[in-house]
Parts: C-alpha cells; structure tokens; sequence
C-alpha cells in the first residue's frame, strides 16, 4: 500500500523574493550594493533640504537689515544645516561609496557582515529622521550651533527638545558610523581575493581602512559626550553646568576630540576617491602608491592630538596653545605629500578631461586653497584675529565643499556607470561641472574679505556698512548659482538614469577590479575573480605580454 | 588572517568601546582632580564618605571570579564536555548577576541618602560611570543567558564556537572595565 501523503503537493510555486519585488527587497535588503545606492538616495534627498536651508540663509543675508528670516529661525537653520551636512550628507555618502565599492575593489561577494551593514545603514537614516522631527513640532529644532557648545546646550538655556533630538540623533548616527567602520575593517582584512596582498588593494580601499579606523575610534568619543549631554538635559546631571561646578570646556574638548578625527573621516574618503579618478585619466599608475598610504596613516594618527587647535580661543595657555599650533602645522606635510603625489601622476599623462576629471582637478585646486587657510588657522595669533568670523565659514566650506563634495561628484560621474550601467551625460555633466565651480567660488571666495572685514558668523542680518552690502550680495548670488547647478546635476541623473549611453563594464578602461564586474553588478558580483599578481589587475589581464610588477609597491610601471 | 570574523568584530567593538569608557573615566577623574571644582570643596557627599569600597570591593572579587569561570567554560568548549560548559556558564551568570545585585543595592543604599545623579559632580560622574558599566554587565548577562539557553538546548558541542568565544571576550573586558572603575572610583578614594 503506498503511503498516501498527509499534506498533498503543492503545484503553486513558492512565492518568490526576486529581484523584481520593489521597494520591500531594498528595505530588506542586505546587498552591499543595494545599500550603498540606499546611502546615496539617503545623502542625496537631505543634501538638498540642507542646501535649502542654506539658500534661506544666503536670501536672509543678501542685503543689510533684512526681514525675511526671523533670528530664531535662522539659529536654526544654520544649526541644522551644519549638522545634516556633515552627519547626513557627506558621511553617508562617503560610506556609502565605501560600502558599494569596496567589496567589489578587493573581489569579495559582500561585506564581512552584510546584516550590520544593513542595519549601519538604516540606523543612519532614523537618526535623520530624529533631527528633523522638531522641526515640525511646536518646540522648533535645535539652534544651538552643529558643535552644541555648552552650557548653551544646556536645559536651563535651551528649553526647547531641539537639542536633545539632536544628541539623541547623533547618537544613532554614531552608532552606525561605529558599526560600518568596523565592518570595512573586517571586510578588508578577511575577504580579499587570492593574490590580494595589502600592497595590492586599491588606494581607495587603504585610504578607506585607514578612514574605518578613525570612524571605530573617534565617534565613541563623541557618543560618550552626547551621553553625558542627555543625563545633563534629561536627568539634571551637572557634567557641563558651570552653576554646580561643570565645566563647560569639558565639553569643548569631548566634542573637538571626535571633531577633529571627524575632518579626516570627511575628507579621507575624498582623497580615495581622487585617488582612483586621477590615475585612470592622466593614463598613469599613481606616482607614490607608498607614500599615499604612509602620510593617509600619518594624518590619522596626527588627528586625535590636534583638538585643542579649535578651541584657542578659549584660553588653554601658552604651552598648550603651542602644542596644538606646531602639531596642526604637522598635518600639512602629510597632506602636502598627497597633492603633490597627484600632481605628479598627471605630470606627463595624457590627461583625459571627462567630467569626473574636472571635478577631481577643481578638487586639487580647491583643497589646496581651504588647506592654506587652514595651516593660517594653525597659528593661534591668527585664530584669535579672525575666530568666529566669515574666515572660518569661507574655510570649512573650501575643505569640506571644495573639497569633500567635490571629490563626491567626480566619484559619482566616475562610477555612476558601475551603479546604473548608463553614463551620466558628459555634456550636461560640464555644464553643472562650471555652474557650481563659479557657483562655489562666487559664494565662498569672498566671504574670506567679508571675514577679515569683521562680520562674524552666526548672525541673522548686519548694518550696511562700507563692502559689506555688495560681498553678502555676491556671495548669495552664488549660492543661487550653486543650487541652480544642483538641479542641473539632479536632472543629469533622472535624465540619464532613461537615456543614458550604455557604459558596458569598463568605460573609462580603469583597471581597478570593480570593472571587471558587470554594469551594474548582478548580485554575487563576479562569475570568477582572477588571482591577483600586482595593484592593477585588469591592466594584467588586458595586457598579458607586460603585466605590472608583481611587488612593486609604486604599482611598479616603467615610465 | 586565520582569526575567525565574528572575534575580530567582537575584538574591534570593545576597542571602540574603550574609547567610550576613557572619556567618562577621564571625565570623572578630572572632576575628582580639580580643586577648584573637586567633590571635596563642595562639602558634598565624596566618594571616601558615602562609598564601602570593602563591600564593593568584595563584589568585584566576585566580578573577576566570573571572568574565571567564563574561561573554564571556553576550555570545557574546546575539550568538548558539553555539560561542564553548560555548568560555567550558569555559575558566570549566578556571579554577573550577584554583582548587579551588590550594585544595585549600593546605589539603592546612596539613593536613600539622597546621593542623586542631580545632586552634584560626585552624583553625576559617579552614578553615569558605574551605571554605564552596570549597562554593559547587564547586557552581557542578556547574553550569556542566550548561550546558556542554546546551550541546553543542545548547541555548541565544540571544540569551537564564535558565539562563546566572542562572549567570553566580552565578559572579559567587562572585567577589566570594572577593575579600572573600581580603582578610580573606590581605591583612589582611600588612597
């Protein structure tokens, strides 16, 4: 007698969890790929509230007296705009890229920890989500400044939730930060491919390891103040209330420990991503693989003894304000070491101008000016001259818009074609390449003059006084400029996202690993990964006859 | 590398986290330090006045005997004598939790004398200081009840497990966290 089954067949199919199911496989996703390109949507929709808040900013002070932003809402705006910049924008997008790239730039299937990467990711945007919720409570979101200063932030001075949204956001985002950078680590040092020595990965994967590592221990640093800030708020503890006995340049100093380290995390990512652009349109090997690596390490470590260079102002003395002078100035060396490492990889080369070469050349230039400044900020004396002036906003947006968002643009025309396996359109991609050049520098340029003429930071308007009136005018035309520009470059996006010319696997025959996969990769990421013999593995395959160097370590081409 | 991943996750994490730590130690220290500000310019309740570094002291025995027996029972993973690791673990959480009982009737003891996290810095740093310590004992004990429970159940017959190896690796910075907090805190009181 055969066994009749309890439970009959089924001739329906499983339902399936495709690649066809929508919204829901990204929400679940647990793909790098997926995740990197939810961390640029992410990035790229707060890039543009924060840009807005900036317009309104830029409109407010467009001429002397004006009304059209009352002070509290301008506290705000500056406050939230600085915060979402840099927690919200060029973190996520700088991790983002880390997280679609560097599996694929060391030949891996997907990070180390794919869930954690999940979870990094959507911890992020919940925090964002917690940063701007009051703004659309009574209470208003936090005007209190993005660094927070004490005992500003404090209850009896900020009883509004502002502030403590904003801690509690931060945390979040911190505590992705932390789990990302230690998930690069991992991934980078366990999932290699064969013949993938730490001599051969990509400079854009050292520069991000070295990045992890300043992520894994500069943001606990600050979770640890923004803890220590929620017991003041919420359960009237004294850390930073000077009324019983705080101090609030304790909280200075918690917050710059992270904060300084939190340039590096900013700006290392955007050295890697010029690291990969440069070589492949110059057609030469980076000239110094060595000394990328060496003076990436270098700045890393220099980062958590400088703090103290963000706070001369407040009187730390004459050894410790010498200390943190000649330390900063030490920093320009390691960096000055990467510019002219670049410069020397086009020297010579048939340099390419795509647009992700002119973003990457604008880059250089537009560091180096923002670098100057700051090496002038090294100097105390100087400090005390210009502190809390239109100096400093003009400096920080060179390093960090000129620098940072540039080097994320030339990542992003360089590999959007790996994301979508379209090309972003070359023609409009120059015409947002020169509208936000002259944008930038019409907006920033002349702040450093309205700086060194006095107008300090912060302020919702200013009497019409002589230079003034014409220098804020020209600086919100550029902003205008600056977000037409942006709109041009959301347009190239949707535009070529439908009719795009098809990038095949390797458009800019680059010879990293990340093209040899196809455009966009399918979800395990490579068929077969060949052994790896030097820095530049597909230059090996293309070329079999002269294949690099195997041990190198300048990527060992003759010139 | 040869060092499993989920170790080195764990090993990562707790160097993170001891950057966290460093800085409220620190920050206690410098309120402990600063004459100006110092607990005992105040007139307040002071870390020599209000705390038995005896009993506690007695408790952290009890801490690092913990750390101890977490250690037999990796040992006992790696011989492959599941019940013994079933035994270590159980008496590593008696022991966890019976620190937390030893703390949490200190603060209870304090909170009765009106030491609050409000009061002064003394409250402040010493209540975020051991309670940020206690939160990571309690979390490692939600933990080590996890293992113990999979452990019953018939998993980690050894000789290896991430599972038990990065938790024991946790349990032991715990530890060590303590020891540092405890000598800052208590000890340096007396000294």
């Amino acid at each position: 007698m055969s066994r009749i089954p309890w439970v009959p067949e089924t001739t329906e199919p499983l339902p399936r969890v495709g690649e066809s199911e929508g919204l829901l496989t990204w929400a679940a996703s647990v793909d790098h790929k997926q995740i990197g390109i939810m961390y640029f949507i992410a990035a790229l929709s707060f890039f543009c509230i924060g840009g807005l808040e900036a317009l309104l900013m830029r409109i407010q002070l467009s001429r002397p007296d004006n009304n059209f932003i009352d002070p509290e809402l301008f506290n705000q705006l500056f406050t939230m705009h600085g915060t979402t910049m840099v927690f919200l924008v060029i973190m996520p997008f700088l991790i983002g890229l880390g997280v679609y790239l560097i599996p694929l730039m060391i030949g891996a299937r997907d990070m180390a920890f794919p869930r954690l990467n999940a979870l990094s990711f959507w911890v992020v945007v919940f925090g964002g989500l917690l940063l701007y919720y009051p703004f659309i409570t009574q209470s208003g979101a936090t005007d209190v400044g993005w660094f927070a200063y004490t005992p500003l932030s404090e209850k009896p001075y900020s009883l509004n939730n502002g502030p403590t949204y904003w801690a509690l956001a931060l945390l979040c985002t911190g505590i992705g930060s932390v789990a990302s950078g230690i998930n690069n680590i991992i991934t980078i040092i366990t999932l290699r491919a064969p013949g993938m020595t730490m001599r051969r990965i990509p400079l854009f994967v050292w520069l991000l390891l070295v990045t992890s590592f300043l992520l894994a221990f500069a943001i606990p640093i600050l979770n640890a103040g923004l803890v220590t800030l929620l017991l003041d708020r919420i359960l009237e503890a004294n850390f930073f209330a000077p009324s019983s006995g705080g101090s609030a340049i304790l909280w200075q100093n918690v917050f710059w420990g992270f904060g300084h380290p939190e340039v590096y995390i900013l700006v290392l990512p955007a050295f890697a991503i010029i690291c990969e652009v440069i070589p492949v349109f110059s057609r030469q090997p980076i000239f110094g693989y060595g000394f990328m690596v060496g003076s990436a390490i270098a700045i890393g470590l220099l980062a958590f003894g400088v703090w103290g260079h963000h706070m001369f102002a407040v009187g730390l003395g004459v050894p410790f304000n010498t200390y943190f002078s000649l330390a900063s100035m030490l920093i320009a060396v390691p960096t000055g070491v990467k510019i002219f490492t670049w410069i020397a990889t086009m020297w010579g080369g048939k340099i390419y101008f795509a647009t992700a070469m002119m973003f990457a050349t604008a880059f250089v230039i537009e560091f180096v000016i923002g670098g100057l400044s700051g090496v002038a900020f090294a100097a105390a004396p100087l400090t005390w001259q210009l502190t809390d002036s239109y100096f400093v906003v003009a400096h920080i947006h060179y390093v960090l818009f000129g620098g940072s968002m540039f080097a994320i643009f030339a990542g992003i025309y360089y590999w959007f074609p790996k994301w979508t396996g379209r090309m972003l359109s070359e023609r409009i991609g120059k015409c947002h390449f020169w509208l936000m050049l002259i944008g930038f520098n019409l907006t920033f340029l002349f702040q450093h003059m309205v700086g060194l003429l006095g107008m300090p930071r912060r302020v919702y308007t200013y009497p019409d006084l002589p230079s003034w009136n014409w220098l804020n005018l020209l600086s919100t035309i550029g902003a205008c400029v600056l977000g037409f520009s942006v709109l041009i470059f959301i347009f190239n996006i949707f535009f070529s996202l439908r009719k795009g010319k098809i990038a095949g696997n390797n458009p800019w025959n680059a010879w990293t690993l990340e093209w040899l996969a196809a455009s966009p990769p399918p979800v395990h990421n490579f068929d077969e990964v060949p052994r790896i013999h030097s820095a530049r593995p597909l230059w090996d395959l293309a070329h079999p006859d002269m294949p690099d160097e195997p041990e190198s370590f300048n990527t060992g081409v003759t010139r | 590398m040869n060092i499993e991943k989920n170790k080195l996750l764990m090993m990562f994490f707790l160097a993170s986290e001891s950057m966290f730590f460093i800085v409220l130690i620190l920050t206690y220290a410098y309120y402990r330090s600063t004459a100006a500000v110092g607990f005992e310019s105040t007139g307040g309740p002071t870390a020599l006045t209000s705390l038995n570094p005896i009993r506690t002291g007695i408790f952290t025995l009890i801490l690092i005997l913990s750390s101890f027996t977490v250690w037999l029972g990796v040992k006992s993973l790696k011989s492959k004598r599941h019940s013994m690791l079933c035994f270590w673990l159980f008496i590593t959480i008696v022991l966890g939790a019976l620190f937390l009982y030893g703390q949490g009737t200190e603060w209870w003891g304090m909170i009765k004398q009106d030491i609050t996290i409000s009061r002064d810095l003394f409250g402040t740093t010493f209540y975020t200081l051991t309670g940020f310590h206690g939160f990571h004992v309690t979390v490692g004990l939600i933990m080590l009840l996890i293992l113990f429970g999979l452990a019953l159940a018939g998993d980690f017959r050894g000789p290896k497990s991430a599972g038990i190896e990065s938790i024991s690796l946790y349990w032991h910075f715990v530890d060590v966290v303590w020891i540092v907090v405890y000598s800052v805190i208590y000890l340096w009181a007396v000294l």
